[in-house]
């Protein structure tokens, strides 16, 4: 036969036989056709051993055809391209796909952890919390080597080059899931005039029909699904949507999507992103997801070879690939009869059918009919072969199926199929908050009461005929559109075969064994995890009784399937186990997402430079051209220093603090705050908002404020201006611009809402260059002639207007330096040059421009706080040694009844004062150091307060700091002690100034 | 993620408001004559109720306007928005 593989028949299928994808698995190489998945070519190719399992790296295979594979987990790709945790049955093959097992090592074929398996016995169940919680502490030691052995596929090695989008999406009507319901919900919905999204997981529409038989309209399925969407395609309003995975069904009918748009190329074409999120607000969302068939739980099914029926009937239909020579059917119901015949008609040959019911009824007349051996009452007892199957064992179940009775019967095959019946898909059901409901008869639980405008519709509604599943599709279509406030239009249902008539399925949760449950073959229940029937009857004994416990417990359920073949049976083992009904125990919670979702989906395009705006004054070419090392503050980028000749942080900030006292800094301090406040009522607000008063500032005068939250503590600080009788302009912080603004627009529109006040964040419309130190006012006597810069004419705390370098400015005379400083407001669009002409006209006086820290320094060393080193929320005027800004002779201000609470009167309150170090000591003390009075004594030690602001000062010759020390302004004087790693330092408490203590330079 | 009405707006997604905790608490208009005690429950003690609730939301994305909502939540149904100001709804029995 052809290099495309032995197990390929010659036709059928949906594969295209004339394009033939050369791919790599594990360093081999392949060909398989478009169309196929990797799961399909490597079947086709007669690859069995795919993978190891997570915990006793058992050899395996290929177990079904879909989203819901545990065994086969792939690594995609190499270098910055790489996607671990993909299922082969999901993975489409292109030229050139290179996939890998994940778990293993060495290699596949030999693996070094397959030494678990035989010790297994030693491995139970909660294995990890009975092992490694001794000794104390050494988990972080175990946890390397657990990781390790742990195969989750490995991360990329550099930055992913390609690009996520994320999209918004309305619609009328949601429909997840194309196959027959839900292609039929469409089409009835968008016949209907509803905006429709129709969204599937696959490459391709079609759903069931894609890998059965059935036919629709005396033709094969897909001839339907081929006709519908061409109908579809030409209504106006329908988006549809393969590749694209429903995820999470999120609050007022949010779905999110996964769609995969260039994975099944390799590389993104130019300008396409490889995968796109879309967020679908839905008016009504119609679940056409489908069910998952169930694994019987049996001793060693996990063989490789051991697969689900549905899945071999899909492999043959829609690949055209059998998966073996020589099948045994193991059923527990009517659906695996299909793939029987089905399979036989292909020439395979049909060993056996080994059916768990006495009465297999109207199949199994068919299928004997057909000349298939189907042995009734039955059990696969055991399996034979290692790396693959070999043979299966047969026995007569006893009467209670607890048991085996009689004799055993050898049946030599290399297929198993198994069946334990179909569990309907209700995860996005689920987490859009419905109720489930235990269906008897399936054996699994259906979608009961929705808790969204929300429907469901086929299999994944516990409907298990192709008749039932189109009829309810067509309806939930109809009635979604309706509730839309359109026409319903039901479309007539086609013409399907007659169903054969259904014979009720056995359902037993494990399958007995020749030996008890835990002593002979492994009857597995979570393939992914390892977690098999014995392991959970032992949790159960343990006490884990609630099936949240057992998950976390045994891992059943976890991992990237999510236990989407195994959270039934396990859940109905540790029923059986406790007693209990299966309802009453109940299932896990399901969560998003769905299927893995990529972090580069998830982030979209929010990544990089755009995960987060970046905001830069007027003046950041110049400071990025001078050379500035930036930080960030919040969003803001602002120059931290101005390192010269390769300097270091700490010369060239000495450098800046010194130009700064000795000559002049220039300063970029645009960043600040800033809200226009306008209204009859401006300064009545502002009396209500600040410690202090407002309304009797008079115009042309600037003055600090303090403003507090309503349990007294310091929210923020910022100097106000009065710009005329009604207008103020309000300076915060840097980084509280946002949060004050809102909590002024929370008290005007909330509270005072008599108060007629207008707020605007002007932070960004002015640039602010600060002038600062003994030649600020000769500097800008350069720039302006037409204000009077005489310091009786323009005291501190004062404005002026004027043209600064010919630009009209607002100029201020404040410090936030403890030096003669004027700071220049102009519009925005100036201050580059306005900045360009003050440097000029400054060359001669030494100007020299001084980042961020150099302003640190210089505001400690005046000992101005900073609020968030200074306040940490819990920290009140009084502390600050500010209580004669607290004005409480104002009937009201935020903050005023919180100041008189106990806790804030209390006398051994921290007290902001200033920290000295001991002669000769060049080394601040790290901020955040705490104080004690006595070093020598028992950890835990006594706090005495902590270093709030610290840096070497220049201008003192020392390092200073800034400290909360309880009831300090008592304590000048007094030594305490900072215990540092590997030392311990010595700070004498001093007054919280070390510059100008009584204003001359400020005032001068 | 929500889809929230806005009463100026009307509906947006969630991500362009801001929740702003629980609604209609009275600022004491005679603080300083009430107790510790008093004023405590008026500063930190917040309704939790598994139920309706009325909250407080801003528009920062949008218009920047506050407004109250009547809020379950554990469904996370808004059975209605309103203007600060306006009557404040029942919640369905």
């Amino acid at each position: 036969m052809s290099d495309a593989g032995d197990f390929r028949l010659q036709t059928g299928g949906r594969i295209d036989r004339e394009r033939r994808m050369r791919f790599f698995f594990n360093g081999a190489s392949y060909v398989g056709f478009d169309g196929d998945t990797l799961a399909s070519a490597l079947l086709a190719n007669g690859v069995r051993l795919v993978a190891r399992s997570f915990k006793y790296h058992r050899p395996r295979g290929i177990m079904t055809a879909g989203a819901e594979e545990p065994n086969a987990l792939v690594q995609i790709g190499s270098g910055p391209r790489v996607e671990p945790n993909l299922r082969a049955t999901q993975v489409e093959i292109f030229d050139g796909l290179a996939a890998a097992s994940q778990n293993c090592w060495p290699g596949v074929e030999f693996d070094i952890g397959r030494i678990n398996d035989f010790v297994s016995r030693l491995l139970p169940a909660g294995f990890y919390y009975k092992t490694f919680m001794w000794p104390p502490g050494f988990w972080h030691l175990y946890e390397w080597a657990i990781r390790r052995a742990a195969g989750m596929g490995r991360a990329a090695d550099s930055a992913d080059p390609d690009r996520y989008d994320h999209r918004f999406a309305h619609c009328d009507v949601l429909v997840a899931g194309g196959g027959p319901a839900g292609l039929a919900a469409a089409f009835a919905a968008a016949r209907a005039g509803a905006r429709v999204i129709l969204c599937d997981e696959q490459n391709e529409f079609g759903g069931s029909l894609l890998g059965g038989a059935e036919k629709i309209g005396g033709k094969p399925g897909m001839d339907w699904v081929a006709g519908t969407l061409e109908t579809m395609r030409w209504l106006p309003a329908i988006a549809m949507l393969p590749r694209t995975s429903a995820f999470g069904y999120y609050d007022h009918n949010l779905v999110a999507l996964c769609e995969r748009v260039a994975d099944h190329l390799g590389e993104p074409k130019p300008g396409q992103p490889r995968q796109r999120v879309w967020h679908v607000r839905a008016k009504q969302v119609v679940l056409a997801t489908g069910a998952i068939e169930r694994p019987l739980v049996f001793a060693d099914n996990d063989r490789p070879g051991t697969m689900l029926a549905g899945a071999a009937r899909t492999y043959l239909n829609r690949y055209g690939v059998i998966c073996g020579r020589r099948a045994a059917v193991f059923t527990s119901n009517d659906s695996a009869y299909a793939a029987a015949l089905e399979l036989a008609a292909a020439g395979v040959e049909i060993a056996a059918v080994v059916d768990l019911r006495v009465e297999p009824g109207a199949w199994g007349e068919a299928a004997a009919a057909k000349g298939l051996r189907v042995i009734a009452g039955s059990a696969v007892a055991a399996v034979r072969g290692a790396q693959a199957v070999k043979a299966i064992e047969v026995a007569k179940l006893g009467i209670d199926g607890a048991s085996l009775a009689g004799g055993r019967e050898i049946v030599r095959c290399d297929l198993l199929l198994n069946s334990g019946g179909w569990t309907p898909s209700v995860h996005l059901f689920s987490q859009s908050g419905g109720r489930l409901a235990y269906d008897d008869a399936l054996g699994a639980f259906v979608p009961g009461k929705a808790a969204q405008p929300q429907r469901n519709a086929g299999s994944c509604n516990g409907a298990m005929t192709l008749a039932e599943c189109l009829a309810q599709g067509f309806a939930a279509g109809a009635q979604a559109a309706e509730d839309c406030g359109f026409a319903p239009v039901t479309p007539p249902m086609p013409e399907l075969e007659p169903e054969m008539q259904a014979t009720p399925a056995r359902h037993l949760w494990i399958v007995p064994s020749l030996k008890p449950v835990g002593r002979g073959g492994k009857q597995f229940v979570d393939h992914q995890n390892d977690v098999t029937a014995a392991d959970l009857r032992m949790a159960a004994r343990e006490g884990y009784r609630s099936v949240e416990h057992l998950k976390r417990y045994t891992t059943t359920g976890m991992g990237t399937d999510q236990g989407k073949t195994s959270n039934l049976p396990a859940l109905a083992i540790l029923a059986e186990a406790t007693g209990a009904s299966i309802p009453a125990v109940g299932t896990t919670t399901f969560r998003p997402p769905y299927t893995p979702v990529t972090m580069g989906a998830m982030a979209g395009r929010m990544n990089g430079a755009f995960l987060d705006p970046a905001r830069w004054t007027p003046m950041q070419r110049w400071h990025v051209r001078a050379g500035a090392v930036f930080e960030n503050t919040g969003q803001w980028q602002r120059a931290r220093y101005y390192p010269l000749g390769g300097e270091e942080m700490h010369v060239a900030v000495e450098r800046e603090v010194r130009a700064a006292r000795t000559t002049v800094g220039i300063f970029d301090a645009s960043t600040l705050g800033k809200i226009d406040i306008k209204g009859p009522d401006a300064g009545k607000f502002l009396d209500l908002i600040y410690t202090n008063s407002f309304s009797k500032l008079a115009v042309g005068r600037c003055r600090y404020g303090l403003m507090l939250r309503e349990d007294g503590y310091v929210f923020d600080d910022g100097v106000t201006v009065r710009l005329g009788e009604q207008h103020y302009l309000m300076h915060t912080t840097t980084g509280n611009a946002a949060p004050v603004l809102m909590w002024l627009e929370d008290l005007l529109q909330m509270e005072w809402t008599e108060l007629k006040v207008r707020l605007t964040s002007v932070s960004e419309q002015f640039a602010v260059v600060t002038l600062s130190g003994p030649f600020a006012r000769k500097l800008l006597a350069e720039l302006t002639d037409d204000i009077d810069l005489d310091p009786k004419a323009f005291p501190f705390m004062s404005w002026r207007t004027g043209a600064a370098a010919g630009i009209p400015a607002r100029v201020l005379r404040v410090s936030f330096t403890g030096d003669l400083s004027f700071e220049i407001q102009v519009r925005a669009s100036y201050g580059i040059a306005l900045w360009h002409a003050a440097l000029a006209a400054g060359e001669k006086y030494g100007v020299v421009p001084y980042g961020l820290e150099a302003m640190h320094v210089l505001r400690a060393e005046k000992g101005y706080i900073v609020v968030g080193h200074e306040t940490d929320g819990t920290t009140t005027p009084h502390d600050l040694g500010m209580g004669g800004m607290v004005a409480d002779a104002k009937p009201d201000f935020i903050g005023k009844r919180g100041l008189r609470r106990a806790d804030l009167l209390r006398p051994d309150r921290k007290q902001l004062v200033g920290l000295r170090l001991a002669d000769g000591e060049r080394r601040p003390l790290p901020e955040g150091a705490q104080l004690v009075d006595d070093p020598g004594q028992p950890i835990p030690m006594k706090m005495e307060g902590h270093v709030s602001s610290s840096y070497y000062s220049p201008t003192v010759g020392a390092p200073i700091a800034l400290a909360l020390v309880k009831n300090g302004r008592a304590r000048l004087g007094e030594t305490l002690y900072a215990p540092l790693p590997g030392r311990t330092a010595a700070a004498m408490v001093v007054a919280p100034c070390f510059f100008d203590p009584d204003g001359k330079r400020l005032h001068g | 993620m929500l889809l929230i009405t806005c009463p100026w707006c009307g509906p947006r997604a969630e991500l362009e408001f801001r929740c702003g905790g629980e609604a209609h608490i009275a600022r004491p208009a005679d603080a300083m004559n009430i107790s510790d005690a008093d004023y405590a429950r008026y500063l930190f003690m917040r309704k939790n109720p598994k139920g309706w609730h009325y909250e407080r939301w801003n528009h920062a994305a949008g218009c920047r306007r506050w407004f109250n909502a009547l809020r379950h939540t554990a469904t996370h149904e808004i059975r209605a928005t309103y203007k600060p100001g306006d009557r404040k709804p029942e919640p369905p029995r």
